[in-house]
């Protein structure tokens, strides 16, 4: 609310109903509009309608609905449209543990929907970032025409702890970037040596025309190698080429370690404890939190790995952003995985274990 | 000796209805005797008809040869996903309060993939004009069957006939609450044109089915025939039956097709309902939305 949103769409969804319950009652007094859609792939179609007229838009669900918002996820990626999707997350495959938690939809954050194609995620490590990331999550949606993942875990999501909401003129809104230029001679996806082309919205006389098929910068489909090169070149190109204002992390003890942490959302805290149990054994141990998580922040995981010995990568998973984290390795320091399949959080001893067991 | 038109000469762009299509995008990519021509015809000239402003009208569509439509018109359009063409304009509507919102697809997008959008948008009786164009077959990806295609008519997908039953989609719209429901064929130009722009001036969900030859799948794998016989079909089997008991709707194969105007009621409206409801229980404490849209201005 505070990030401008005014419209969402949303199908109940353990655990993340809380959200649109909350939203649900705010909204009618705040000139925003609720709708309960008939499932989470109408939730997703229905925010990318509502964008299109300019008013911000959001959609909240956990780990089965958002498998169903992936095709529509692609959609809001082809026609750049700038929204936010909310992923408190749950332990699955399937059906899982609907209220306990998981962090095991990060990959398919990532490449969940079909086709090439570049967007952001986030993840918050308490309330109040559930609060700060939320606006920043608005924010890069505008600023970049994708939509944006808001990967919640269900500890987070159901935590209860102080927030401090700033006054509202202290809060730093970026809003839609409306077009200049006359219907004429305006083209919805021409970008003019920029990465990222100007909006119009609809029913303001462009009548301009969008769709999921690969297109030129009137918007029309063409079929054919060039301009799918084109297209998807700029969809990737306007994260990749920009990855250094939008990653965003948190480090503390980088300088000189050994051994650092690589952590995100809720495995964070609980990190935190097994880095403090490991530095009480004289470890030199240090952390990279993950704040945005995609774009991964390949260049700086880069220049630690010609650093320390390894990275640690705890998270309530088998096995994901650990992939990236060894990527960047690229063997240079050792990369060592300790995983949860979900439900509950580490225990810090796993993870101090985890750092010690990387010095031997 | 036939002579090949300029591309030019084809487009002409003193057609009555150019003003209402993207003449840049001319030649479609409609087959000849496809019906789909003939229904974007019926709706231009009825937009033109109707006076309405139209900088306020959005077209949305999904996925198949009736999902190009929104590519075709001249309005704001959009071109989503298979069967969430409702869903999406339902978000526009409820974006920008003040957008007359229309969505022109197909049988197989809109009540095929995106049948379950199709009943909620009806049950809410939400401001949507729903226009679908039924060819009895999924036409794009080749012939396949459809849940119009009726009884014993032969698909790709049903080579020894259909043995499933169709929808009868116009009793499906008036039992979830459609405050508006009628059935035209491609054959009735002025009647469907006259009911474009009655439906353009209602609330709530309108839906409009109309019935469109295609001749080279659904009458080519039926041995039916060219378009033009399939519109020999519609001269001498439709029937205009206006209030008719939508139960007694269904299509069967070669069989009469019942057209009509079937339900035309005012209900109230999602955003009536919805608006109605805060005032009372909210009171001076309801904020709606502005008519154009929940934007925060700088």
């Amino acid at each position: 609310m505070a990030a401008g949103c005014r419209f969402v769409a949303g199908y109940p969804i353990t655990p993340s109903t809380e959200v649109v319950e909350r939203i649900a009652r705010r909204f009618p007094m705040m000139g925003g509009t609720f709708i309960q859609m008939e499932d989470e792939l109408a939730s997703m179609a229905a925010i990318i309608g509502a964008s299109w007229t300019g008013t911000k838009s959001m959609t909240v669900t956990s780990g089965p609905g958002f498998s169903l918002m992936m095709e529509n996820i692609g959609l809001a990626a082809m026609m750049e449209t700038p929204c936010v999707v909310v992923n408190v997350q749950r332990g699955g495959p399937s059906t899982g543990l609907p209220t306990m938690t998981g962090q095991a939809d990060m990959m398919q954050a990532r490449w969940g929907s079909h086709g090439d194609y570049e967007l952001i995620a986030l993840s918050p490590q308490s309330p109040q970032e559930a609060f700060d990331l939320t606006i920043e999550a608005f924010n890069l949606s505008e600023r970049f025409r994708v939509p944006v993942l808001f990967m919640m875990d269900e500890c987070v999501g159901h935590m209860t702890e102080k927030v401090v909401i700033p006054p509202a003129e202290r809060i730093e809104v970026v809003p839609r970037r409306l077009t200049a230029e006359p219907p004429g001679t305006f083209r919805p996806y021409r970008v003019n040596g920029k990465s990222i082309p100007d909006f119009a919205r609809a029913g303001d006389g462009y009548r301009f025309h969008t769709t999921g098929l690969t297109h030129d910068e009137q918007g029309y489909p063409v079929m054919s190698e060039e301009c799918q090169e084109s297209c998807v070149r700029r969809l990737v190109e306007k994260i990749r080429h920009h990855v250094d204002e939008i990653v965003h992390v948190e480090e503390e003890g980088t300088d000189g370690a050994d051994v650092v942490l690589v952590t995100y959302g809720i495995t964070a805290r609980v990190a935190r404890m097994g880095l403090e149990l490991a530095r009480k054994r004289g470890v030199k141990v240090g952390v990279v939190r993950l704040i945005v998580v995609w774009p991964f922040p390949e260049k700086r995981i880069r220049e630690l790995a010609g650093k320390v010995k390894a990275f640690v990568v705890p998270e309530i998973n088998y096995g994901q952003m650990v992939l990236e984290v060894e990527r960047c390795a690229a063997g240079r320091a050792a990369t060592i995985l300790v995983p949860h399949g979900g439900g509950g959080v580490h225990d810090p001893e796993d993870i101090c274990g985890a750092i010690l067991g990387a010095l031997k | 000796m036939s002579t090949v038109l300029k591309r030019t000469e084809v487009c002409a762009e003193d057609h009555p209805i150019a003003p209402f299509i993207r003449m840049d995008r001319m030649p479609h990519i409609w087959c000849p005797t496809c019906g789909i021509g003939t229904v974007v015809k019926c709706f231009a000239t009825a937009l033109d008809q109707s006076g309405v402003d139209l900088d306020k009208v959005a077209i949305v569509s999904g996925i198949g040869c009736t999902g190009r439509v929104a590519g075709y018109m001249k309005l704001d359009a959009f071109h989503t996903t298979h069967g969430r063409a409702i869903p999406f304009a339902t978000g526009l509507k409820l974006g920008r309060p003040e957008l007359i919102v229309s969505v022109f697809s197909g049988d197989g997008d809109l009540a095929g993939i995106g049948g379950n959008h199709f009943i909620h948008a009806a049950r809410r009786n939400i401001d949507l004009l729903v226009i679908l164009v039924n060819n009895f077959i999924y036409g794009m990806t080749g012939g396949q069957n459809a849940p119009t295609t009726p009884l014993t008519a032969r698909s790709s997908t049903m080579p020894y006939g259909n043995f499933e039953r169709p929808f009868n989609l116009p009793h499906l719209a008036a039992s979830c609450g459609a405050s508006y429901v009628a059935r035209w064929t491609c054959l009735h130009i002025r009647r469907l044109t006259k009911s474009f722009v009655e439906a353009i001036h209602r609330k709530g969900f309108r839906f409009i089915e109309v019935i469109a030859p295609c001749s080279t799948l659904y009458a080519r794998l039926n041995k039916l025939g060219t378009g033009f016989d399939l519109m020999r079909h519609y001269h001498d089997h439709a029937e205009i039956r206006h209030g008719a008991d939508t139960r007694e709707l269904e299509i069967g194969f070669q069989d009469t097709i019942v057209c009509g105007k079937f339900v035309d009621e005012e209900r109230p409206t999602f955003l009536e309902m919805m608006h109605e409801h805060y005032r009372k229980t909210l009171g001076d404490r309801f904020v709606p939305m502005p008519p154009e849209g929940g934007w925060i201005h700088e």
